[in-house]
């Protein structure tokens, strides 16, 4: 169960937004919608406990999550905007080193399943550089199936740059953490077949 | 804890390796700097081996505070640092791990050449030893107390430049000791206090830079 | 706008809260300054008219009526710096940040000046503008460190960051002042023996000794006023979210066009 109170944001000279307050339990699917510049990543960031709200507070199961902070991480992956790819690493090298730097044990074979279930089986030994963004974006979105143990999925428009089978498989295994009793918070601009459409969190009606 | 230092350190290293142009590069620039000096002071070898200890160990210091801005800058830019700084392992330990890599992959390099370069400005073979050690205490130094600063001037335009101003200050009583003691050997007075001084600013830096360190980093991506 | 959430608790904390500390300040600052100018005066003229003449340096001695105190001040204000930069990351209190950095020019401007004053006052002492002595080299560091800290926080754009960037780099500075005053002595005695030593002071006249003290407590109340006095614009700027800061434009507007 994540909490928001109050929650308000300043990005640099402007105020975001203020007294936001909502709350996403498990087995339920959250978009935070809103036009470009409402704040969406900056909540992301609050919500992950990267950046400190300037007002109000983020609770996970009841607790103020930077008291927790461990055990919050523990339970969180979040794939921000950048896919977080080394260009000097095979997609494989940089799959497994998300995983073991972020506390998850991994095997070998794990992160090649996980790689060739996304479509980049012929990829695997190929230095990040030579990818196109779509392939990008898939080797950070394959740290999802690996990271089916942490119950909360925070993704910064996860969709952005894959082509539609690659959307319909990424939106079905969203339905699948969420029906199995896991919580995803998303941002997006297009539409994506959920299996259960998800809640919207417009960010436009809490601007300053 | 040591899995995740294990990974973050194969993985810097494995980086170095594949990049290692950027080694050679700073190695290269420590020999020219070194090189200067007789041009600059004159070849006199009275001189040169008067001034050897204190050269090496600027020259030193500044190939360190060279490759510094890069010890983050890449991961901050790839988005990597916002992932391990949400790893579920304390943050001392991947940037212990980074620093480490950093250290291996720059500072051992440049202590390993530092001898033959020492032989180039006529140092008396003798003091090679107590130089070596001496890097090889301070070195470390360098490299977590700039990692401070490079994780403080993360993004921030003129990075290296605000990066060489505010760590080249700390730097002086590593330069005062590591420099000193090979002095001090040369005129017969014993190296080993200055060379228990380093360890002791080595280990204290040690116990203190990587958290310093991590919550600087924690303050440069809110 | 956020409201002013910050309800005070006790009554000496009050003043933590910005909106307390801006007019606060703005009271407390002209009278600082009233201070620092009736001492100035006064250690100026015990200095310069009713101290003694120095028995072996003349008149030049009367120069410590400002380097010393200017020297003192940076040192002191350079622990002050890292003190409230210490209670700021720790109690997470924003003005903390604002004192630490509305002290920052100050404290380089008085280390420059005790440099300056070294400099003219080692000319006809010791015959060269720079000795490498150890007081003096350790100040020359502690300006770099203060030209650290000031370029880091005006070099980072977003106002939070600045202020814990800064507050950090002034905790690591402050770890290492002592430090590097240690080694930078220990360098200086073994190159240059104890050849120089810059304030022997035998059995200084106590008009000396008050004339000093006179300066020192200008230094303080100087540091005082313009402190205060810069640090209600930060706050301003700070808060400008806040409501209380719109009244207070709101007011001083008010003023300004009664004023015309």
């Amino acid at each position: 169960m994540l909490e928001v109170e109050d929650l308000a944001c300043l990005k640099g000279d402007r105020l975001l937004f203020r007294e936001l307050a909502f709350a996403v339990a498990p087995q339920e699917m959250l978009r935070i919608a809103g036009p470009n510049g409402a704040g969406k990543t900056s909540l992301l960031r609050l919500l992950t406990g990267l950046s400190l709200p300037e007002a109000g507070e983020v609770r996970w199961q009841g607790q103020p999550i930077r008291r927790v902070r461990e055990a919050f991480h523990r339970a969180l992956c979040y794939l921000g905007h950048s896919p977080a790819l080394n260009d000097m690493l095979t997609p494989l090298e940089n799959l497994r080193f998300a995983c073991e730097a972020g506390g998850d044990q991994v095997s070998v074979q794990d992160c090649e399943q996980a790689l060739a279930r996304i479509g980049l089986a012929n990829q695997l030994d190929l230095p990040a550089r030579v990818l196109s963004q779509g392939q990008r974006r898939r080797v950070g979105l394959a740290r999802l199936f690996l990271a089916a143990r942490r119950p909360l999925w925070v993704l910064d428009e996860p969709f952005t740059a894959l082509d539609v089978n690659a959307v319909a498989e990424l939106a079905q295994t969203l339905s699948a953490h969420c029906a199995g009793g896991g919580t995803v918070l998303l941002t997006t601009h297009q539409d994506a077949p959920f299996a259960v459409p998800p809640r919207v969190l417009d960010l436009g009606d809490w601007a300053c | 804890m040591l899995n995740t230092f294990v990974a973050v350190l194969r993985r810097d290293l494995l980086l170095a390796w594949r990049g290692r142009a950027d080694v050679l590069v700073t190695l290269a620039f420590f020999v020219i700097v070194v090189c200067l000096f007789p041009f600059g002071v004159g070849a006199e070898p009275n001189q040169l081996r008067a001034i050897a200890p204190g050269v090496l160990w600027v020259a030193v210091l500044l190939s360190c505070l060279l490759s510094m801005h890069r010890l983050f800058a890449q991961d901050h830019a790839d988005g990597t640092l916002e992932q391990l700084l949400l790893s579920s392992e304390p943050a001392v330990v991947w940037v212990g791990a980074k620093v480490l890599a950093f250290w291996l992959s720059t500072g051992l390099p440049v202590v390993v050449v530092a001898p033959g370069l020492a032989l180039l400005l006529d140092l008396e073979q003798g003091a090679l030893p107590v130089l070596v050690v001496s890097l090889l205490l301070g070195t470390p130094i360098l490299a977590l107390l700039g990692a401070v600063g490079a994780a403080l001037t993360l993004g921030v335009r003129g990075g290296g430049m605000l990066l060489a101003l505010l760590v080249l200050p700390l730097f002086v009583p590593v330069l005062i000791f590591g420099a000193g003691a090979v002095e001090a050997e040369l005129s017969g007075t014993g190296a080993v206090a200055h060379l228990l001084l380093l360890g002791g600013g080595c280990a204290g830096a040690l116990a203190l830079a990587p958290w310093a360190c991590a919550a600087s980093l924690r303050i440069s991506m809110e | 706008m956020i409201a002013a959430e910050r309800a005070p608790r006790a009554s000496l904390f009050r003043f933590a809260a910005p909106q307390a500390f801006y007019p606060l300040a703005g009271r407390l600052a002209p009278w600082f300054a009233a201070a620092a100018l009736l001492l100035t005066l006064a250690g100026m003229w015990l200095g310069f008219f009713v101290a003694p003449t120095d028995a072996t340096q003349g008149e030049v001695y009367r120069v410590i009526f400002i380097h010393v105190p200017a020297a003192w001040m940076s040192m002191f204000i350079y622990l002050v710096m890292a003190f409230w930069s210490a209670v700021g990351l720790v109690m997470n209190t924003r003005l903390s940040f604002v004192m630490s950095q509305a002290l920052a020019p100050t404290g380089a401007m008085f280390c420059f000046v005790a440099l300056w004053t070294g400099a003219l006052w080692g000319r006809p002492t010791w015959g060269a503008y720079w000795v490498w002595d150890a007081r003096l080299t350790s100040q020359l560091l502690l300006l770099f460190l203060y030209l650290g800290f000031i370029a880091l926080t005006r070099a980072i754009e977003d106002p939070r960051r600045a202020d814990r960037a800064g507050a950090m780099i002034a905790l690591v500075g402050a770890v290492n002042v002592p430090i590097i005053y240690f080694s930078v002595k220990w360098w200086n005695t073994l190159h240059q023996g104890a050849s120089v030593s810059l304030t022997k002071a035998p059995s200084m006249a106590s008009t000396m000794l008050a004339g000093m003290l006179v300066m020192a407590f200008a230094a303080w109340a100087y540091t005082l006023a313009v402190t205060l006095w810069r640090v209600r614009p930060m706050i301003l700027e700070r808060e400008r979210h806040t409501e209380w800061v719109g009244a207070v434009l709101e007011a001083e507007g008010a003023k300004a066009g009664g004023g015309r």
